[in-house]
């Protein structure tokens, strides 16, 4: 079980948390001008990577703030915990 | 007792205080400090179960909790009983009661034997093989094969114990109270920090606390003289914390660790009364230090499994800690040193040894030229080919060994024994470090795998890192551990060790014989009875991969997890496939390392503490009025109310036709509400419904259909506008948290410009709602200062409201169909308030409804419940409820998917309404609805999704999912049942009242 740095509330069990999938997908702003496929993209198509990866978490048990976390999927390892609308700080 | 078996003089047993025991029926007695496995054999008992495929006679094998063969049933019969117990680590305590497992009718005489002279016909993936054919006859081999496999009996009743969860925070947390263990440990609690150490076993010290040999001293104390001090300074130190009885079960990433204290199995049960029996300890550690030790390795040889073989050093433990011999005419099997230990123990106390088979050509250690002093024969360069004796070992057959160890050579040579120690040098106890990650090298030289890369902050010492000579371990702990708590302080000066052992080994996997691979049985599993010639064969068969021949073989797949054998395993498969060790991968080690009770995993989570129960302010009344309950996410909610021996047809046709007849009230109390406030919010719901909000009147409600990005309708609920920036919204009672999961989501991620606040009020809130014709005269009783008339309060409208000067708020809503009323007032005078209605409607035959009767009337007017019948695949298109996806708005959540070529497609499944030929025929929801039944295979159309009788229609009446089905009212259709088909009709999905004059009628 993870152990998790909100950036809200500090270091925390993961049961108190949710995963929320890939961050940094924007929903479109303008939806109807787009074509089916661009559509699908955006709704469908996710990375899984083994690596270095991007995930939304929610503190859904605590502050129930959302908040972005990279993790290396390989091994587990959290490599940084950032807000929402922040720029990942390690690429 | 047999007398000449025991010597008392162990410290670690108390001979004043005697304790009896039954095994298999039969009383025998043992003493304090005693396992179950060394009190019997005390008693002369090395037969104590069967093999799981074979059933051949097994005895005990190891001393602690890697047996594979010594595992029982304790606690026969009683609400206690529990299977696959080791005997090896049961403490023995007055009135205990175990037998054998996986035999009938005894163990001495078991008809499961004939498997035995079956094996030729029962090699590895027999059953994958042999019951694959027929496919259709699976279901009746299945249950004759569940019936003859499988170890003990799980108990039939409830486990009277009390087991908790305790979670744990430590600096450092050092897992094994060996010599390194206990010297991690007071470095850590010595400097500062605050240390935990934890043990399987009842005592501290690991195998060093009964090695009392010459041959091993530390600064020239004998070693568990050196080691009982060492224990008895770190007991007094405040910031360490030691827990015995106490097994980790799994090592997690970062460092969080589960384990299991015994609190209560060594008692006697009288004295278990209202004690918690065993605690899952949740550990969160900065730092581990991993102390496990090692396991010894047994030898791979045809018939290595008889009762009377054991490990060399479990003999050594028997003697040295329980002073029980495990036989009379000793013989050790070994390929390196430490089987000298054992000779030098058995040699101290006057037991005999016939003699000591070596697979080493040279031996060069002191230990052994001092066994050889004492007259012993060592057979330099042997090895035992076969065994005789079939419930206890009697002979043996050794042969010399070619110079490559692949072949035998020259004469058999038969010794008698009634006990046989094997050891085939150890193996490093890496299990919860490979749980946690941990990446194992292996060490050529002397064939172990051994811990690489640590994936946390952790760290492995003593054997269980591969330093096996007391010296190497010592010297490696106290320089590991100053590195790894970066401290200066050792606690230690000088350690000076003195070993009489060397460290050289000869190992050879699967060890040759005179005989074909094929005429051998080589156990490398014990419990599952998996040989040595069952791997090749799989080897044969083209498995590679470890995990494949391990499922193939189910080595290692028994409750012992291959502690013993999964290394010959691994070795024997590298022999035979030319590869290196490890190329074809390490078997996993999952958790738990030893059995974890269902008991202990649960905790106090059980019976009424199972699950959460959310119970509404009206509860009491519910229950003291007779309701029958439904689970509903995790409320308790009245279903329906049984009047006189009612069923639940009758009570529910009863309920319904009062409530249209004249008056019903519902518990609504469970609807989700969710307060929302915020200059944005009229923009916010524009966007999360399909329809518009911006031109919803103050005091105005408003139904809204909420979906996902997908397009598929996620939840509804009605809406109503408070104030000018100030709405309350409802969902549905299982959707409440979800929505304001998403809705938070949305607001966060998406849209953080918005000005919008977000709380969750529904138990903030008790809703009663008040239906039928005479709902509005009730009201009017109960709230006299409220304008009830149409003008003032028409349908769709909300107005605040005082109860005996409780604010309340009043929507004019409705679910049924019927004029009706919400009344939502602060929780705690929510009962109250419910029997002022119920007062109120006495004279109206008002009659509370529940869950039931509220589907059926939504039913009749085709109202969807979103969960019931939707199901994530429908649009509000499919529903037919294109009136509510606005055509206006440029965007809300999921419009853009309501395009897509797939969402528009004509013969996607539409909600529709079913009409059953025979209307007195009541569909069962979960049905197939077909067209054509002659067609093969039949295509399924769709389901019925809700099936109710009406008794305001006096009909029977269904809403289904049909593919096309917006276009087939009037066609006929099929719903094909075990024994009949029923003829059903299309409909409009609204059976009652489609013109809405219930609703608007003037009361």
């Amino acid at each position: 079980m993870f152990l998790i740095n909100c950036p809200f509330c500090g270091e925390r069990e993961q049961s108190e948390f949710k995963a929320g999938g890939e961050a940094h997908i924007v929903r479109p702003k303008q939806p109807t001008e787009l074509s089916d496929d661009e559509w699908a993209e955006y709704l469908f198509m996710r990375k899984n990577i083994k690596g270095i990866q991007f995930e939304r978490w929610n503190h859904v048990h605590g502050c129930r703030k959302w908040f972005n976390m990279v993790r290396d999927t390989s091994n587990d390892q959290i490599k940084a915990v950032y807000k929402m609308g922040e720029k990942p700080p390690v690429k | 007792m047999t007398n000449n078996l025991r010597f008392k003089t162990s410290k670690f047993i108390d001979e004043t205080y005697r304790v009896s025991f039954k095994f298999n029926n039969k009383t025998y007695f043992g003493f304090k400090g005693d396992t179950l496995a060394s009190a019997l054999l005390a008693n002369g008992i090395h037969l104590v179960g069967r093999s799981f495929k074979y059933h051949r006679p097994r005895g005990i094998m190891t001393s602690g909790s890697e047996e594979p063969n010594a595992i029982i049933q304790l606690h026969d019969n009683s609400s206690r009983t529990e299977p696959n117990v080791r005997a090896t680590e049961v403490e023995i305590y007055e009135g205990l009661v175990a037998s054998s497992q996986n035999c009938w009718p005894s163990v001495n005489f078991d008809i499961g034997g004939i498997n035995n002279l079956l094996s030729p016909i029962l090699p590895a993936g027999f059953y994958y093989k042999t019951f694959m054919w027929p496919a259709s006859f699976w279901e009746k081999y299945e249950y004759f094969i569940r019936k003859s496999a499988g170890l003990g009996k799980s108990p039939k009743v409830a486990d009277p114990d009390i087991y908790e969860h305790k979670y744990i925070h430590c600096d450092v947390l050092v897992i094994g109270a060996g010599i390194s263990g206990i010297m991690a440990a007071k470095m850590a609690a010595k400097n500062g920090f605050k240390t935990l150490l934890v043990d399987e076993k009842s005592y501290l010290g690991g195998s060093s606390i009964y090695d009392n040999s010459e041959f091993s001293k530390i600064n020239n104390q004998i070693t568990s003289s050196w080691l009982e001090k060492e224990i008895n300074e770190i007991s007094k130190l405040e910031n360490l914390e030691i827990k015995i009885r106490t097994s980790v079960a799994a090592f997690h990433e970062y460092n969080f660790l589960l384990a299991r204290e015994n609190l209560t199995d060594h008692l006697p049960i009288n004295q278990r009364e209202n004690k918690v029996r065993q605690r899952l300890l949740k550990i969160r550690a900065k730092k581990v230090i991993t102390a496990t030790g090692s396991i010894e390795r047994p030898l791979i040889f045809d018939n290595n499994d008889r009762p009377g073989i054991l490990l060399s050093s479990a003999i050594k433990k028997y003697i040295d800690l329980y002073g029980v011999a495990c036989g009379e005419n000793n013989i050790l099997f070994t390929n390196n040193d430490t089987a000298y230990e054992t000779a030098m123990s058995l040699i101290q106390r006057g037991i005999k040894i016939n003699a000591i088979i070596d697979n080493r050509e040279q031996i060069d250690s002191k230990i052994s030229y001092e066994v050889e002093k004492n007259n012993i024969e060592i057979y330099k360069g042997y090895t035992v080919v076969d065994t005789c004796g079939y419930r206890r070992i009697n002979k043996i057959s050794i042969m010399k060994l070619s110079k490559d160890g692949q072949t035998v050579t020259g004469d058999k040579t038969k010794l008698n024994c009634d006990c046989l120690g094997v050891s085939g040098g150890w193996t490093p106890a890496v299990h919860l470090f490979t749980q946690s990650g941990g990446k194992l090298k292996f060490r050529e030289e002397d064939q172990v795998f051994i811990p690489n890369v640590y994936p946390s902050d952790q760290i492995s010492v003593g054997s269980c890192n591969g330093d096996f000579g007391l010296e190497e371990i010592i010297s490696n702990t106290l320089s590991s551990i100053k590195k790894f708590l970066d401290i200066d302080n050792s606690e230690y000066k000088t350690v000076e060790t003195i070993s009489g052992l060397n460290q050289s080994k000869r190992n050879i996997w699967l060890l040759p014989s005179d005989k074909s691979i094929g005429k051998t049985k080589s156990f490398v599993d014990y419990q599952n009875d998996a040989t040595a010639k069952d791997i090749k064969l799989a080897l044969r068969e083209g498995f590679r991969s470890i995990e494949h021949v391990k499922r193939y073989t189910t080595t290692g797949m028994g409750t012992d997890q291959g502690k013993l054998g999964n290394m010959h395993a691994l070795g024997i498969i590298s022999e035979t496939a030319g590869t290196k060790m490890g190329e074809h991968g390490t078997t996993t080690f999952r958790p738990p390392y030893t059995p974890l009770t269902f008991g202990t995993i649960v905790g106090r989570n059980v019976g009424e503490f199972f699950d959460i129960f959310r119970r509404t302010p009206i509860h009491d009344w519910h229950v003291a009025n007779n309701a029958e309950f439904e689970n509903v996410g995790q409320w308790k909610r009245a279903w329906y109310y049984p009047k006189d021996n009612e069923n639940m047809h009758q009570a529910v046709q009863r309920e319904s036709k009062a409530a249209r007849d004249s008056a019903g009230i519902l518990d609504a109390s469970t609807l989700g509400k969710i307060d929302i406030q915020g200059t944005d919010a009229s923009e916010f719901l524009n966007r999360v419904y399909t329809n518009a909000w911006s031109k919803l009147a103050v005091g105005k409600c408003r139904y809204g259909l909420m979906l996902n990005e997908d397009g598929m309708v996620y939840d509804d609920g009605v809406t109503t506008r408070l104030g000018e920036n100030h709405y309350i919204m409802t969902t549905t009672t299982g959707g409440a948290a979800n929505v304001l999961g998403k809705l938070e989501d949305y607001l966060q991620t998406e849209w953080p410009e918005l000005d919008v606040y977000l709380s969750s009020v529904t138990d903030h809130y008790a809703t009663i709602s008040v239906c039928g014709p005479n709902s509005k005269k009730i009201v009017s009783k109960v709230i006299p200062d409220l304008d009830l008339s149409d003008e003032k309060f028409p349908h769709m409208s909300f107005k605040n409201a005082k109860i005996d000067n409780i604010k309340c708020r009043v929507m004019r809503i409705s679910f049924t169909g019927e004029h009706s009323y919400e009344i939502n007032i602060q929780a705690n005078f929510g009962k109250s308030v419910w029997e002022k209605c119920m007062e109120a409607g006495k004279d109206f035959n008002i009659t509370p409804y529940g869950t039931e009767t509220m589907h059926l009337l939504r039913a009749e007017k085709g109202f969807i419940i979103v969960g019931q019948d939707t199901d994530a695949t429908l649009t509000p298109i499919d529903l037919q409820m294109d009136w509510i996806v606005s055509k206006k708005k440029y965007d809300f959540i999921g419009k853009r998917s309501l395009y897509r070529s797939d969402t528009i497609r004509e013969d996607r499944k539409q909600l529709v309404g079913l009409l059953t030929e025979n209307p007195e025929e009541v569909l069962e929801e979960g049905a197939q609805i077909v067209a054509d039944i002659k067609k093969s295979p039949i295509e399924m159309l769709g389901h019925v999704t809700s099936s109710y009788y009406s008794p305001n229609l006096k009909k029977s009446i269904a809403l289904g999912v049909v593919k096309g089905g917006k276009n087939m009212l009037g066609q006929k259709l099929i719903i094909p049942m075990e024994n009949k088909n029923i003829n059903v009709t299309v409909a409009d999905p609204v059976f009652l009242d489609k013109e809405g004059e219930r609703l608007n009628a003037k009361l």
